[in-house]
């Protein structure tokens, strides 16, 4: 198995992203985004970044870029697809994920260590973990205040899609322990198929035990999950 | 065919958070202004020559609704003028 990760320019976590994800024993390579997606494909990551420099809004032209066109196909058709910080902007501007990521309410860049509260462990990302469990993973954002509509939300919500909330290191979602503002406190949310999934914090920077920790390891072996799943 | 400018308005939705206005809108008041309130927008102002000001219309909406606007959080409108060419 194969997982691309797609470089755009601007990007920025990809090389991360391929020694994280070697880590945990998934075979990748990195994809100039104007190559497309390889035929073999068995998994897509969406890494961090500043594609396109963040032009218009963040994630805003990468996600109108022809390989987006096979990534949807390829969420379609439930190849797994993990959109990580611009990854997930990316993957909420193209219509992967429902929702958007905006302006952080401090308007200011984050770079920090959170908690987060696994709320869907029935995932292949989250299946490594108890539902409720608390992890700590890294973000650095300016643009992860997610926002969506309040009836959209009721209906994520219902649907068991947020797949992870910010919250202190009890595991309650507070207002102190969201940093940007998101709705909710959410982080991260699945799309249509539970192979598919975005968050703002970064998994592949807590997935080695000399930098950063390792509690971002259980999420990125969902690329081996969800393909033995199919 | 007739040449206009389409002018594309985006702005954040009603409700919507805008936490580069709130913090705008303290530095003008740092400057000693006096407001009640800031809001701020994107302008877009399109060239294109079109059969008339409805399809100039058109094509410039169906800009804002692919790309210039993220209807998740924001609204826009659309205002077309003819140019000289």
């Amino acid at each position: 198995m194969t997982v691309a990760i797609v470089r755009f320019g601007g990007s920025n976590c990809d090389r991360d992203a391929l020694r994280a994800l070697e880590s945990v024993g998934v075979d990748a390579e990195i994809v100039w985004h104007e190559d497309g997606l390889p035929e073999d494909v068995t998994g897509v990551m969406l890494p961090g970044g500043f594609s396109y420099g963040d032009y218009l809004r963040a994630g805003a032209m990468a996600a109108r870029s022809p390989i987006m066109n096979d990534v949807r196909d390829a969420a379609a058709d439930g190849v797994p697809v993990l959109g990580v910080c611009n990854g997930a902007q990316v993957g909420c501007e193209s219509g992967l994920t429902d929702g958007a990521f905006t302006t952080n309410e401090s308007a200011r860049f984050q770079c920090e260590h959170v908690h987060l509260r696994v709320e869907n462990a029935d995932t292949p990302w989250t299946a490594g973990y108890e539902p409720g469990d608390v992890i700590s993973l890294p973000i650095a954002h300016g643009e992860g205040r997610y926002e969506i509509d309040d009836d959209r939300l009721t209906q994520l919500e219902t649907n068991d899609r947020v797949l992870f909330r910010y919250c202190d290191e009890d595991g309650d979602p507070s207002v102190d322990a969201n940093p940007n503002g998101s709705k909710h406190n959410v982080a991260g949310v699945l799309g249509e198929r539970d192979t598919t999934a975005v968050l703002m914090p970064h998994p592949e920077r807590a997935a080695l035990a000399d930098v950063g920790g390792t509690d971002g390891r259980p999420l990125l072996e969902g690329f081996v999950r969800a393909v033995d799943a199919e | 065919m007739t040449a206009y400018t389409a002018t594309v308005t985006v702005r954040l939705k009603h409700g919507v958070l805008d936490p580069e206005a709130e913090t705008t809108q303290r530095a003008l008041e740092r400057l000693g202004f006096d407001l009640e309130d800031l809001r701020a927008a994107d302008r877009f102002e399109v060239d294109l020559d079109a059969e008339d000001e409805a399809a100039a219309r058109d094509r410039a909406g169906e800009m804002a609704e692919r790309l210039l606007a993220n209807p998740t959080i924001h609204d826009y409108e659309v205002a077309v003028a003819e140019r000289d060419a």
